[in-house]
């Protein structure tokens, strides 16, 4: 019942903000309407690396303390963390397309997302392999603390490297900034997509967790 | 709208990857449900 509460106060919040995103906040004035894209791709972007700090504290705390609740919050949050990077490279070539003229470029940002995805999907498939519980924690807790090192290049590469994505907009230099109607918006949109965030990391953790009951119950049937 | 097909594009696929998401942990979740039920029930009838 909570849950639902829960899915449905963000439901709603979720239109809130979409309405603030497209009628409160002005048209940007270079780019015009196609920059409301902003509004489902940044937040993704900041979502997925909230969701991939989470998997490397628990990938962490699961090294030092082997307690299986932090195998299960550490595979949740990297699957979930998993989905906002494929929606922010998925939104990202649709709005680079009319902007830049293509689709893709292998610059620095762009090039270590998709490296970031790549590290990801390969965490999970580890995991597939694996058939021994134990060996199969340790294995990607180890696996998941190297894949998290690409976060901070993702972050800093715009800052460090010029390509041909934008310089940052929030928490950037000089002359950086949004207009604050924008700036509401994001913030709102971005606690919406926080919200989702934890939604869904709280219905993969009892996944997981099921599936570990399901494993003591089929070694239950396997001595008997 | 400029490019409206654009942002209808990015917004559906969007919220598309999430909607199927959840609805690949929903599934996935009715399915060890299920076996786990099973499990219980083979369990108790060998007792």
């Amino acid at each position: 019942m909570k849950t639902i509460a829960g899915a449905f106060a963000l439901f709603l919040l979720i239109a809130v903000t979409a309405y603030l995103a497209f009628f409160y906040a002005p048209i940007e004035r270079t780019m015009g309407p196609i920059q409301k894209i902003f509004y489902l791709h940044l937040p993704s972007a900041f979502s997925s690396f909230i969701a991939l700090g989470i998997c490397f504290y628990a990938n962490l705390m699961y090294v030092f303390k082997r307690q299986p609740k932090w195998d299960w919050l550490g595979v949740s949050a990297a699957e979930v963390g998993l989905a906002f990077i494929t929606v922010v490279l998925v939104t990202g070539p649709i709005w680079a397309h009319p902007v830049w003229g293509i689709w893709w470029t292998w610059d620095a940002r762009l090039t270590l997302t998709f490296v970031l995805w790549l590290l990801y999907i390969s965490y999970l498939l580890l995991r597939s392999m694996l058939e021994e519980p134990d060996k199969r924690a340790l294995f990607s807790a180890l696996f998941g603390i190297f894949a998290f090192l690409d976060v901070p290049l993702v972050y800093f590469s715009i800052r460090w490297w010029r390509g041909q994505h934008p310089t940052p907009v929030i928490m950037g230099g000089p002359g950086s900034g949004l207009e604050p109607r924008m700036r509401v918006a994001y913030l709102l949109v971005w606690g919406a997509f926080t919200g989702l965030l934890v939604l869904l990391v709280n219905a993969r953790f009892k996944l997981e967790a099921m599936r570990a009951d399901l494993e003591e119950l089929q070694r239950e049937v396997e001595v008997r | 709208m400029k490019n409206f097909d654009s942002i209808l594009a990015a917004y559906l696929a969007g919220w598309a990857i999430f909607f199927l998401y959840y609805v690949s942990v929903s599934k996935r979740m009715n399915t060890l449900r299920q076996e786990i039920e099973r499990l219980k029930n083979s369990l108790s009838r060998s007792k």
